[in-house]
């Protein structure tokens, strides 16, 4: 033990006096919060919840069926590139120091985690897939260079309009969903759970896994409180929830 | 317990004091001591009440807050509950925090992290300076951080050669700016977007010269601004919301991505957290991400919550580190009365609805914790004398909003009869002991009728001197009271005068 380490436990015990209490009170926290919400995970009640607070934060949220997901992840990322263009002509100031992206109308690109639904990427036709792994990562460079990203989720609450990402191979690296401009998350319904504590416990199935929760795209509000979105996360969030 | 309501005596000022100076950009300056600088609370809020620039900008600000924070708190049916549960874990926390803080670090170095100790703001100092210097590199990325405010990490760091750059953007300002932050959730909420604009075109060598004051376009300026940085950045520096003890998980919470960024992309992270962080378990943390993003951004949850446990392999920073930090917290924790301080989550909710802290701003604090938890905090901390309990109307807003259910009042009140009972008469300062010489006299006068009657003719006396209904100033000794309010002029008639006179008239 570290001589700090040593005073400050012996600081701490001082400053306790008798009243540490190594038997433990947890049993005297009280807890008569919800522990769950009224609506099961995935009903209707619960999908209109998450689609009102996702778009409250300014996601775009879109219903669709398996089948339908290659064609809808196609018009997704061809979107993208004209509002690209918008932004990069009325917000951006200083188009020197941003990062090299394709030219608009030029071939479009995408990273999707390596466990990623292949069957998804069908659509694409014409677009740079990029596969990103563990074992095979894109360096931050290469992701600064791609225009989106497509993942799964691991669940989603509907209270809070947020998606959460445990980086399992269908959600990749907690980079790839960082770097690109735009996120493109697929969410299952029967993952979609009503209130926080639903998803906490979910997750402490895997405690260790790192964890991103998201809550639409990012966001300041730190000049004179006025939401701006979109700053140094993905200015666009797509989730695509599937039924 | 004594109740002591009114002002302190006057102290002597705690070097240079922030001048308040809205024409210029420049900020007050970095201090030797973040805890303790600046002029004292009265003279501090005497100068900050005279720029009406900062009470525009945050009288604005805090409402918009206020506002925000109320809808979305309406809208859980079980807030109090959640609010009784935060409070609850906090001081379950603090009572076994031993074991808690070797159950964190044993589950942390299992998962490849590395935890150092530190006593106080030089130590954590240190250990991050020789960490960063292993790494050879001259630059770090920085995620807003409460605890490396409070040490002066970046100043040391500096002393190091190291620039600690950093990247949340109202953290960027007030660093551009050579300022202290004024509020623990938005820095510089002391800024309007006019300042902020010409404070970048000022200081920020690639801003856009062009560049207006619409908040879009300064926060992509910052953007631009911070991009390369974190893709190149070796090494980044975080702060922590939340350490779980039995998952060794710790929790960073924002919403400009700026956060993920450093978390993710550089080889090593350092965090240093107060010992005081922590939760027991992690489903602990289904209750505090309840209550913190409604209470502090006022939305239902903040764009973006990061959770890692020591290092994944592959993904994320591949070396760990994280201090834990004393630096006055066990002092907090011996003191049994103001001991659920230590329960804070850094919301800032206190700071919003604060009468006070709305009219005077951060500065005048002359803390890195402002409002009415910086009030019992610092002192407590710093284990120093202090006026800052007396910056309160003890109305009691902050116990109503504060998430934890930390009793700010109560303990303000507590600080307060320490420090009078600390200082009457005891110190060589002339107002020590005329506020001694008077607490005296009116124990003797009020302790017998007859002398208390004829004390209550002294102050129809005072309408002799009163204007308009008002005293601006009395002679000395009264001079230490009218010297930072006015008195209204005394009635006509005291109550008991008044009474006699009215059992005659039966």
């Amino acid at each position: 033990m570290t001589d700090a380490k040593a005073e400050i436990l012996s600081r701490i015990r001082a400053a306790l006096g008798s009243e540490e209490d190594s038997a433990g009170t947890a049993g005297a926290v009280p807890r008569e919060y919800r522990s769950a919400g009224e609506h099961a995970p995935g009903s209707a009640a619960v999908l209109a919840l998450l689609i009102d607070r996702l778009e409250d934060y300014k996601a775009h949220v879109h219903r669709t069926a398996p089948a339908e997901i290659p064609a809808l992840l196609a018009r997704l990322i061809a979107e993208r590139s004209a509002e690209r263009q918008e932004v990069g002509s009325s917000n951006y100031r200083s188009p020197d120091v941003l990062p090299t992206t394709p030219e608009a109308g030029g071939r479009r690109s995408v990273v999707v985690p390596s466990g990623l639904e292949p069957g998804w990427l069908s659509g694409l036709a014409g677009v740079d897939v990029r596969t990103d792994s563990r074992d095979a990562p894109l360096s931050a460079a290469e992701l600064d260079e791609t225009d989106a990203v497509v993942t799964a989720a691991r669940v989603a609450v509907a209270e809070t309009g947020t998606i959460v990402l445990d980086g399992e191979p269908d959600q990749g690296r907690r980079a790839i969903s960082l770097v690109p401009d735009v996120h493109v998350c697929v969410v299952r319904t029967d993952q979609v759970v009503q209130t926080v504590p639903e998803a906490v416990r979910l997750l402490g199935t895997d405690p260790g896994r790192p964890l991103t929760w998201i809550s639409g795209p990012s966001a300041t509000s730190d000049i004179e409180l006025e939401r701006v979105e979109g700053v140094h996360g993905p200015r666009t969030l797509h989730v695509v929830l599937v039924s | 317990m004594s109740t002591f309501l009114g002002m302190p005596s006057a102290r002597t000022g705690r070097g240079p004091s922030p001048s308040a100076a809205p024409d210029t950009l420049a900020g007050v300056g970095r201090p030797e001591d973040p805890l303790h600088w600046g002029a004292s609370f009265p003279d501090a809020a005497k100068a900050a009440l005279d720029n009406d620039q900062l009470r525009r900008n945050l009288g604005k600000a805090t409402s918009t807050i206020r506002t925000k924070r109320a809808r979305v708190v309406d809208e859980v049916p079980d807030w109090e509950a959640l609010r009784d549960t935060g409070s609850a874990v906090k001081t379950d926390v603090m009572a076994r925090l031993p074991e808690l803080l070797e159950e964190l670090e044993r589950n942390v170095t299992a998962r490849g992290g590395v935890v150092h100790w530190a006593r106080d703001a030089a130590e954590a100092n240190r250990i991050v300076a020789s960490l960063v210097r292993e790494k050879e590199t001259d630059e770090v990325v920085k995620v807003k951080s409460m605890a490396t405010q409070e040490i002066g990490l970046n100043e040391a760091l500096a002393e190091e050669g190291i620039a600690a750059v950093e990247t949340d953007l109202a953290e960027l300002i007030v660093q551009l700016a050579d300022d202290m932050p004024s509020h623990i959730l938005v820095p510089a909420i002391h800024r309007n977007r006019t300042e902020i604009r010409d404070i970048f075109l000022e200081r920020m060598a690639d801003a856009p010269p062009d560049l207006t004051d619409v908040p879009r376009e300064l926060a992509m300026a910052a953007r631009a601004h911070l991009r390369r940085k974190f893709l190149s950045a070796k090494v980044a520096i975080s702060g922590a919301n939340f350490a779980v003890a039995d998952t060794g998980t710790l929790a960073v919470v924002e919403s400009e991505g700026n956060g993920r960024m450093c978390l993710t992309l550089p080889e090593t992270l350092i965090t240093v957290m107060g010992i005081e962080k922590l939760v027991p378990t992690f489903d602990d943390l289904e209750v505090f991400l309840q209550l913190l993003p409604r209470s502090s951004t006022g939305e239902r949850m903040n764009p973006y919550t990061s959770m890692w446990t020591g290092v994944t392999p592959g993904d994320g920073p591949q070396e760990f580190h994280l201090v834990l930090l004393d630096n006055g917290r066990t002092k907090v924790l011996a003191d049994e009365a103001g001991r659920s301080a230590l329960n804070c989550i850094r919301c800032s909710a206190c700071l919003n609805v604060c009468p006070v802290y709305e009219r005077v701003g951060g500065h005048a604090y002359g803390s890195v914790y402002p409002g009415p938890i910086g009030a019992i905090l610092t002192p407590q901390l710093t284990g120093e004398q202090s006026d800052l309990p007396y910056a309160s109307t003890l109305c009691g807003a902050c116990y109503e909003v504060c998430p934890v259910k930390i009793d700010i009042p109560s303990i303000l009140v507590e600080l307060r009869a320490r420090e009078v009972s600390l200082t009457a008469g005891s110190s060589g300062d002339t107002a020590d002991r005329v506020w001694s010489a008077a607490m005296k006299a009116a124990s003797f006068a009020m302790a017998d009728g007859a002398r208390f009657r004829r004390a209550a003719r002294v102050p129809r006396l005072l309408r002799a001197i009163s204007r308009n209904g008002v005293i601006k100033r009395l002679p000395f000794p009264g001079s230490l009271w009218t010297r930072s309010r006015d008195l209204m002029e005394p009635p006509k008639q005291t109550f008991r005068d008044w009474w006699a006179g009215r059992e005659e008239q039966r």
